[in-house]
């Protein structure tokens, strides 16, 4: 069985990548799932064609929903926001290291793309929550 | 249990109950281990290791007597009630009326008081619809606890838009009780527009033991105890407390069976006669009806046959049966006894942990030796989000639940993003109490350690 909390996790849990917020031209987003105590806000910058520029999120949750925000957020700089929306769970997943999440912790992994997908490229400059 | 007028043969299940539990008198003395042995599924191995069962909030698990129950019912007793002349149809409503008849009396209550359901959700939306909607009034008042669980929030929360009703919350105290003297000066503001009072017996999240006889008295003092309904929400308690539904000034009682050893998908709702007359059918259709015409339907007119719209699960209730009997032969003083010194130690040593704080009453007893908890503990963990607490604890084999319970006005008004619950049943033990505290030390050790960066 994996090892959920291993070392790789724990480090993007305990020194979140991204964590805070941006200044400037940004859309932003939030996504909460109060029955499980998970929050998250993410701002993000894009070009004109779309790609994400830069990227932060704050958000307090479990070890599975902040250190998928941070190893996704990581990989998300220089993506189209599109790719980042399609993500499926699996790859997120295999991000963290893991070679599988039970059930109930797949919408832990999720709070990060699920916050990413409220937001539209032609929102550019507004925030949507 | 003795079924009257029954021998007691080898086809009795009274007596086939009695020889699982190894004696063969009517009130034999159990001891914990035989309890324990009851219940196959506590053999169970987790991770590689022996399942400590400390979700029962949640569900609780089975003793042999009700799994053999549901299966000999449909092997030897299975037909439609109340609807064939033949003989098996006959041993069918036989074994429908004895079940009501035995979990009616659990509660002290009569047969008639008693409209089986599937569980606590589907009995206090029942009591919300079929006694709400005739009965309440624009500009009425409906007041629930503040921690109370959803189904006893949003029921009464969604009458009160549909009846143009104010929908209010009552002040908690401290530790999750009734804050008594705020609760009184509610009552007394709103007293001639005040309807519906609907409380949980006991808390699901915090453990706390609600003074709803305090709160009947208060009534009665306004004046205005015939006006209110006084509904309680006993899902958490009715395996805990002692209820007597006949000295109890309340009106409802809602249950559910398989949080009391009994099968998921059956439950109840015990109603007063005189708050009866006042209920309207909510479900429509086979068996609550006396004729069905084109021009008009009209209602049975036995008022156990009135609430119950279709086939029941009979095989269900006959569980829930085998459940209350299997309550009564531990006999209330045992079941309290053995809950107030596993819960009152659990505390003692999660109380030891500097990392853990408990929400809801820190002792079983308060200052003046009055129980105010049930065995369930719910507690914060500094730094660390209940779900991994929860995700360790289960790599120890240890169950417990994590989040918020059902009870989100609770926690968003205490500002807890979310807590871990362990509860406890008749069959746990204090060193799988022991197993939970050395559990929670590794939650500190995993979340503690250096990480290489």
């Amino acid at each position: 069985m994996d090892d959920l909390y291993q070392d790789f996790i724990l480090d993007h849990y305990k020194n979140p990548r991204n964590f805070g917020h941006l200044d400037g031209e940004k859309v932003s987003s939030e996504m909460t799932n109060l029955s499980c105590g998970d929050g998250i806000k993410v701002d993000v910058k894009l070009d004109d064609q779309g790609i994400i520029t830069d990227v932060a999120w704050q958000g307090e949750g479990c070890a599975i929903s902040m250190a998928a925000a941070s190893v996704v957020s990581e990989w998300a700089v220089g993506q189209p926001l599109k790719a980042v929306k399609e993500m499926p769970i699996d790859e997120i997943v295999a991000k963290l290291g893991l070679e599988q999440i039970s059930h109930s912790r797949m919408k832990c992994a999720y709070l990060f793309v699920h916050a990413i997908q409220k937001i539209e490229a032609t929102d550019k400059g507004r925030s949507s929550s | 249990m003795i079924l009257p007028g029954k021998r007691r043969g080898k086809d009795d299940p009274s007596g086939k109950f009695y020889l699982i539990m190894g004696h063969m008198s009517d009130s034999p003395t159990l001891s914990f281990s035989d309890i324990r042995r009851q219940f196959p599924i506590l053999d169970k191995q987790i991770h590689g290791k022996p399942l400590v069962y400390f979700d029962n909030s949640a569900t609780t698990q089975k003793p042999n007597s009700v799994l053999e129950a549901i299966t000999e019912y449909y092997t030897k007793y299975n037909a439609n009630i109340h609807r064939g002349v033949h003989q098996l149809a006959e041993e069918s409503t036989d074994i429908w009326e004895k079940s009501r008849q035995t979990v009616a009396s659990f509660f002290r209550a009569h047969p008639e008081e008693l409209i089986v359901t599937r569980n606590t959700t589907e009995a206090l939306n029942l009591l919300a619809r079929g006694w709400g909607e005739s009965q309440v009034k624009p500009g009425e008042v409906i007041l629930v606890g503040l921690s109370e669980h959803h189904s006893n929030f949003v029921p009464w929360q969604k009458l009160a838009d549909r009846q143009q009703a104010k929908f209010m919350t009552l002040p908690i105290a401290s530790e999750g009780l009734l804050d008594l003297p705020a609760i009184f000066a509610l009552l007394k503001e709103h007293k001639n527009q005040l309807r519906v009072i609907s409380i949980q017996q006991a808390s699901n999240t915090l453990g706390s033991l609600m003074d709803i006889s305090a709160v009947s008295q208060m009534l009665k003092d306004l004046k205005i105890r015939d006006q209110v309904l006084l509904s309680v929400d006993a899902a958490q308690s009715a395996a805990h407390q002692p209820i007597n539904f006949k000295t109890w000034d309340v009106d409802a009682v809602s249950f559910s069976g398989h949080k009391m050893y009994g099968p998921m998908g059956i439950g109840g709702l015990l109603v007063k006669s005189k708050r009866l007359a006042e209920f309207e059918p909510v479900l429509y259709g086979g068996g609550m009806i006396s004729t069905v015409l084109p021009e008009e339907t009209t209602y049975a007119e036995d008022v156990q046959d009135r609430f119950t719209a279709g086939t029941p699960d009979v095989a269900s209730l006959y569980g829930l049966a085998a459940a209350c009997d299997f309550l009564k032969e531990i006999g209330w003083p045992a079941i309290l006894a053995h809950e107030e010194e596993l819960t009152q130690y659990a505390l003692d040593q999660l109380k030891k942990l500097p990392e853990i704080t408990i929400v809801g009453p820190q002792n079983m007893r308060d200052e003046a030796g009055k129980q105010q908890r049930i065995g369930a503990i719910s507690f914060l963990y500094q730094q660390v989000h209940a779900h991994d607490v929860a995700q360790i604890l289960d790599r120890h084999g240890v169950a417990v639940r994590s989040g918020q319970h059902c009870t989100m006005p609770l926690h968003v008004s205490q500002g807890w993003l979310a807590t871990t619950r362990a509860s406890f049943g008749v069959y746990n033990t204090k060193s799988e109490v022991d197993t939970l505290i050395s559990a929670l030390k590794d939650v500190k050790r995993v979340f503690g350690r250096q990480v290489k960066n």
